[in-house]
C-alpha cells in the first residue's frame, strides 16, 4: 500500500470496514521495531545477569524474543499478512546477519593480530639471514605479484578468447564439450593444480625443479575457468540487436566482436577478471608445492624457488622458529596485506566497472 | 544510389523449415514498397533475407535467386558483408551502440570498417547524415552525448541516419514505427518520403494505414496456417492494394475482415 495511513490518526484508532474503497488496517507504531529490539535485550540481559552472563547466549535470545513479540504485536493489531511478512523479513535480516558474522571476525582478528608487524621494515626487508626478530616480506609480496602477475597474463587471453568462441562462434558438440570442462573445472581442488604443474615440469625439465613460473601454470589452470566463465555471462548479456545492427552496417563478424559485443561488456568482463585475479592470489596449496619457498628476493619467475605471501604466511605459522613469537607475528602481517591486496583489487574492479560502463547521459 | 531488387522463385528455410515460399518479386528502383501480412507470414524473414541478414540465425537458408540490378546477391563468391553494406537495415527495435556518442554511432558504420577520413569529412557526413534523418536540429549541440540518452523515436532516427551514413542503395525497414509514438511515428513517415528521392525502400509494417501513407508499391504476405510457409499472395501498386484487389485474401486484409 502506498498510502500512508499513520498520518490520518482518527482511521487507525476508528476503521471502518464497511467503507468501500481501499481497505485500511491499523498498523504498528514506527518505534515498534527499535522499541521491541531494545527491550527485548533488556530483558533477556536482566534474565542472563541472574544466571551468568553470555554474548552469544544474550544475542540469539535476543533476537528470538523479539521475532516472536513482533510476529505476536502485529498478528494482534496488524493481521496475519502484515505478521507474516515482519517475521520474514526478521528471518532474512537475521539470516544476513549470521552470514557476516564471520567475515567480520576474519577480519577483526587479522587485523587486530597483524598490526604488530605492519612496519616499514615488514615492506622492505626480506627474510635473509633474519632468526627471531625483524625481518619482513618483501620478497613475498614481490614473489606474489610476480607470479599471479604471469598467471594472469596466460590466462586473461586464453579465458577471453575460449569465451569468446563459446558465445559467437561455438556451435554443437566441441562447444558443449568445452563448457563441460570449464564447469569441470572451476570445481577442481587446487592442490591438484599444483600437483599438475608439479608433474608438468618435472616431465619437461627433470625432477625436483621448483620455479616461480611452475606456480604460475598452477595457478592459470584455476584461473582460466573463471575467467571463461565470467566473461561469457558478461558476453552472453549483450543484446543480439547490437550485434545484428553492427551487421546490418556491413560489419564484418569479428569487427563486431572486436568493437560493439566486447566494448559493451567490457565493464563486466574487467570486474570478473580482477575478481578471478583476487581468487588465486591466495592460494596456497598449489605454490607450497610448485614453488616452495626462500628466505632472500628472488625475481627471476624461471629459476629457483620463490617466497609468495600465502605459503610465507603458512609456513612461518605451521613451522615457526625459537622463539615462536616473531614467526607468528610475521604470519599474521603476510595475511593482512593479502587481504588487503585483494580488497584494493575488488575496489579497483568496482572503478574499472564504473569507467567503462555504458553512459546513458 | 537507389537499385532494384528481383525474387525470382524465392523459397526461404529455417533448418528445415520452409518459412517463405516461391516469392516473385520486383521492388523497383526509388520507391518505397511495403510488405505487409498476418503475424508469422514471412515479411521480415523475406527483408532479412534481401540484406543477407537471415542467415545470422544457425541453420537458415535461401533458395532461388535473389538480384540487385541483375546481381545475384546469393551467387558464389558474394560476401554477405558486401551485401549488407549496400542494403542497410533499421530494425523494430531502436539500437543505437550503447558505448557511443550519437557522433560515433552516425559514423559508426564507416568507422568500424575502418575507414581512414580526416575529421573534416566525418563532420560532413555526420552533419548531412543526421539531416538526412531530420535529427540534426535536434542533436547538434550534443553530439558528444551518448545515444542511449536520446528518446525511443531520436533513437530510432539516429539509426536511420546511421544506415545512411554508410550510404547504401537500399534501404529496409523492419517495423521502424511498431516501437513509437503518434508524433515520432510522423516524422518518421516523412522522413521515409524525403529518403526515397535517393534510396530504394522496403518497409515492413503491421500498420496498414502507414503502408497506406507512405508506399508506391504494396506486397501481400499470407500464411494458410501454422507450421506452413508465408507465401506472397498479390504485389501492385498501393492504391490498388487497398482499392481493388485482385485476391480475395487481400481484399479481407486490407479491410479488417481477418489478421
Amino acid at each position: 500500500m502506498t498510502v500512508d495511513i499513520t498520518k490520518s490518526p482518527e482511521r487507525v484508532t476508528a476503521p471502518s470496514p464497511q467503507r468501500r474503497g481501499l481497505a485500511r488496517r491499523a498498523q504498528l507504531p514506527r518505534w515498534a521495531v527499535p522499541g521491541g529490539l531494545a527491550a527485548s535485550a533488556a530483558v533477556v540481559g536482566l534474565v542472563l545477569a541472574l544466571v551468568g552472563f553470555s554474548t552469544g547466549l544474550f544475542v540469539v535470545g535476543t533476537v528470538v524474543l523479539f521475532t516472536a513479540g513482533l510476529y505476536v504485536a502485529s498478528r494482534i493489531v496488524e493481521g496475519s499478512r502484515k505478521a507474516t511478512d515482519r517475521l520474514v523479513t526478521v528471518i532474512v535480516t537475521s539470516a544476513f546477519g549470521l552470514a557476516v558474522i564471520p567475515l567480520i571476525s576474519v577480519i577483526c582478528t587479522v587485523v587486530s593480530e597483524g598490526l604488530a608487524r605492519f612496519d616499514v621494515e615488514f615492506f622492505s626487508s626480506s627474510m635473509r639471514g633474519v632468526v627471531g626478530e625483524g625481518g619482513g616480506a618483501y620478497h613475498a609480496i614481490v614473489g606474489t605479484l610476480i607470479i599471479t602477475g604471469l598467471a594472469a597474463l596466460m590466462s586473461i587471453p586464453v579465458g577471453l578468447l575460449t569465451a569468446v568462441y563459446l558465445v559467437e562462434y561455438g556451435k554443437g558438440r566441441l562447444a558443449r564439450a568445452i563448457t563441460f570442462f570449464v564447469d569441470v573445472m572451476t570445481g577442481i581442488p587446487s592442490i591438484v593444480a599444483g600437483l599438475f604443474a608439479v608433474a608438468l615440469f618435472t616431465y619437461l625439465v627433470g625432477p625436483g625443479a621448483r620455479f616461480g613460473f611452475a606456480g604460475s601454470v598452477a595457478l592459470s589452470v584455476l584461473m582460466i575457468p573463471i575467467v571463461v566463465r565470467a566473461t561469457e555471462e558478461m558476453l552472453k548479456i549483450v543484446p543480439n540487436e547490437l550485434r545484428e545492427a553492427a551487421l546490418a552496417l556491413g560489419v564484418p563478424k569479428w569487427r563486431v566482436i572486436l568493437k560493439v559485443v566486447i566494448p559493451t561488456s567490457i565493464a563486466g568482463i574487467a570486474s570478473g577478471i580482477t575478481l578471478a585475479i583476487a581468487r588465486v592470489i591466495g592460494e596456497t596449496a598449489p605454490l607450497l608445492v610448485a614453488v616452495g619457498l626462500t628466505t632472500a628476493m628472488n625475481v627471476n619467475a624461471f629459476d629457483g624457488r620463490m617466497a609468495t605471501l600465502p605459503v610465507f604466511s603458512y609456513l612461518s605459522y605451521a613451522t615457526p622458529g625459537v622463539p615462536r613469537e616473531p614467526y607468528l607475528e610475521r604470519a599474521w602481517t603476510a595475511a593482512l596485506v593479502l587481504i588487503i591486496i585483494v580488497m584494493v583489487l575488488n575496489l579497483l574492479a568496482r572503478l574499472i566497472a564504473r569507467v567503462f560502463a555504458p553512459k546513458t547521459r | 544510389m537507389g537499385k532494384a531488387i528481383e525474387a525470382k522463385d524465392l523459397n526461404i528455410y529455417y533448418g528445415s523449415f520452409r518459412a517463405v515460399e516461391g516469392v516473385n518479386m520486383l521492388i523497383r528502383p526509388k520507391t518505397v514498397t511495403a510488405l505487409i501480412g498476418p503475424s508469422g507470414c514471412g515479411k521480415s524473414t523475406f527483408l532479412r533475407a534481401i540484406n543477407r541478414m537471415h542467415e545470422v540465425v544457425p541453420g537458415a537458408r535461401v533458395e532461388g535467386r535473389l538480384e540487385l540490378d541483375g546481381e545475384d546477391l546469393y551467387g558464389p563468391g558474394v560476401d554477405p558483408v558486401g551485401v549488407r553494406r549496400q542494403i542497410g537495415m533499421v530494425f523494430q527495435r531502436p539500437n543505437p551502440f550503447p558505448t557511443m556518442s550519437i557522433y560515433d554511432n552516425v559514423i559508426a558504420g564507416l568507422r568500424l570498417n575502418n575507414k581512414k577520413l580526416s575529421k573534416d569529412a566525418t563532420d560532413e557526413i555526420v552533419e548531412k547524415s543526421l539531416r538526412g534523418a531530420n535529427l540534426w536540429n535536434e542533436v547538434k549541440d550534443r553530439l558528444d552525448k551518448p545515444g542511449s540518452g536520446l528518446s525511443g523515436g531520436q533513437q530510432q532516427r539516429l539509426c536511420i541516419a546511421r544506415a545512411i551514413a554508410v550510404q547504401p542503395d537500399v534501404l529496409l525497414m523492419d517495423e521502424p514505427c511498431s516501437a513509437l509514438d503518434p508524433i515520432s511515428t510522423l516524422a518518421i513517415e516523412d522522413l521515409i518520403n524525403e529518403l526515397k528521392q535517393d534510396y530504394t525502400i522496403v518497409i515492413v509494417t503491421h500498420n496498414m494505414q502507414q503502408a497506406a501513407r507512405v508506399s508506391d508499391y504494396t506486397g501481400f504476405f499470407n500464411i494458410e496456417g501454422t507450421g506452413k510457409p508465408g507465401k506472397l499472395v498479390e504485389m501492385d501498386e498501393t492504391k490498388t492494394i487497398f482499392s481493388q484487389p485482385k485476391e480475395k485474401a487481400t481484399e479481407d486484409y486490407v479491410s479488417g475482415r481477418f489478421g
